[in-house]
């Protein structure tokens, strides 16, 4: 009885402190398929955004957007790159390589 | 080596376990279960077999039929016409030729008074299927592109409001616009609509490399099909990364090492539209059908030959800003002329390709 009770408290501790983990993890979007896997984000001034690359050749992430002027480079099937967003506005996200992957991440204050 | 060979009994083997499933790739196995026992190559997840189902991305899916004939004959008239230049010596098809592929056989268009442009003509084969137009995608739709060069300067040369004055003047013109567009006066954007509207007929959808892919096991010579081996290799062509199905193309851009920064008259392509340093010298992978019939190549006519396109490739070009896709590759002369002939898989022959162009040409 003794044992059953430590394991559900472990496997409590264990569940809450992922799930704590996990709410506190930046926002992961996948490049797949030629595309972003979300067309549209909203996050908090300060947040961060990780795009990572599930496709079998390069990607690339910019923005030119006033809001947010950034260029993660090329990177390859694996990699993963992140972006802080420090002013609110609409950012709008594209591959250079692959023009038709866009995106738009709203950053409020 | 990513390239293998498979037995096709072994394929249909999906469900045994993994260790043997790798057996039967890695090694040529003789034929089991009445199959015919033929080998065939294995590129990654593409099994160079005629009518494989493996092979299902490399199909052109069908495009949305088109009803309103009467927009692609305005179309058709408009792109034939002179009077779309400034001084009515050019129309659209001065440079996207239908004889010679629509496009014009030379290294660097040419445009108003025969001036030398900076970039080669574009094919226009298979521009229905494209998301995206002209070297450095300055056109987002086919309608934009279908009048970008008759308003360039050093294209074509018109002023928008001459067209109009031009085409509102032409009794015929007033009839096919009037029918089409009864509300509307002749305007810009039906203009671009009707020529698009005729550029999506331009289709390249039955050469021998899609019978093949339809199943017809003649469709191809056994050099063809290596050669669609080397092209889709990574370790050898490498060049379906880029040139992706269905139309051999990802609609993306890439430096592919034409363009030196030094130069004097550097052409910086798409970072002229999206200022980001990896497009810098990069351009739009072009499609390859019907590349047989659409030479010199390249965004600058740089390449006369296919075997120059391939020797490009293998020597790399201008490192300075290269595309990370553009691998060091080493090819020998037989995968050199495989690819080739695989080139030629995907192009219509001459003769198809003449008779085509003769039914559309202004009767």
């Amino acid at each position: 009885m003794k044992t059953a009770l430590q394991v559900v408290v472990i496997f409590s501790l264990f569940f809450t402190v992922g799930r704590l983990v996990a709410e506190n993890l930046p926002p992961n979007i996948s490049q797949k398929d030629k595309r972003f896997s979300m067309q549209s984000l909203t996050v908090k001034v300060g947040d961060s955004v990780t795009f990572t690359n599930d496709d079998p050749f390069f990607h690339n992430v910019f923005s030119l957007s006033p809001a947010s002027t950034f260029d993660l480079g090329s990177y390859p099937q694996g990699e993963s790159k992140s972006v802080t967003f420090d002013e609110a506005g609409e950012v709008h996200i594209e591959c250079a390589i692959h023009p038709s992957m866009r995106m738009v991440i709203e950053v409020e204050e | 080596m990513f390239s293998r060979f498979v037995n096709s009994a072994c394929l249909k083997r999906a469900v045994i376990p993994l260790a043997v499933s790798m057996l039967c790739i890695t090694t040529s196995v003789s034929n089991v279960s009445g199959n015919t026992g033929s080998q065939h190559e294995v590129v990654g997840d593409i099994i160079l077999r005629a009518g494989d189902t493996s092979l299902a991305a490399w199909k052109l899916p069908e495009l949305p039929e088109s009803h309103n004939d009467g927009l692609i004959a305005l179309g058709h008239k408009l792109f034939f016409d002179t009077r779309l230049s400034l001084d009515r010596n050019r129309s659209c098809a001065s440079c996207h030729n239908p004889a010679l592929g629509w496009s014009d056989g030379l290294a660097t268009a040419r445009g108003i008074d025969g001036k030398s442009l900076a970039r080669a003509t574009p094919s226009l084969n298979n521009a229905a299927y494209g998301t995206i137009f002209t070297w450095d995608g300055s056109a987002a739709t086919l309608e934009e592109q279908a009048t970008q060069p008759v308003f360039d300067n050093d294209e074509m040369g018109l002023d928008p409001e001459e067209l109009l004055t031009r085409l509102r003047a032409d009794a015929g013109y007033r009839r096919m616009f009037e029918d089409l567009f009864p509300e509307r006066a002749i305007n810009i954007t039906a203009i671009s609509s009707a020529i698009a509207a005729f550029e999506r007929t331009i289709v390249v959808n039955n050469t021998r490399f899609d019978q093949w892919v339809a199943g017809d096991t003649t469709a191809m010579t056994p050099a063809e099909v290596r050669g669609f081996g080397v092209f889709l290799d990574p370790a050898r062509g490498s060049c379906g990364t880029c040139h992706a199905a269905p139309n051999f193309t990802d609609d993306g851009f890439h430096n592919i090492g034409l363009e030196s920064p030094a130069s004097e008259n550097h052409d910086s392509g798409r970072y002229k539209i999206r200022p980001v340093k990896l497009m810098r010298g990069a351009f739009k992978t072009p499609s390859l059908r019907n590349i047989a019939l659409t030479a010199p190549y390249f965004h600058n006519g740089a390449a006369d030959t296919l075997t120059d396109v391939i020797d490009h490739y293998v020597d790399g070009g201008d490192k300075s800003n290269l595309s990370p896709e553009m691998k060091e590759i080493e090819l020998s002369a037989q995968e050199k002329n495989d690819l080739i002939a695989f080139l030629y898989s995907i192009s219509e022959s001459p003769e198809t390709s003449l008779q085509n162009s003769i039914s559309v040409a202004p009767e």
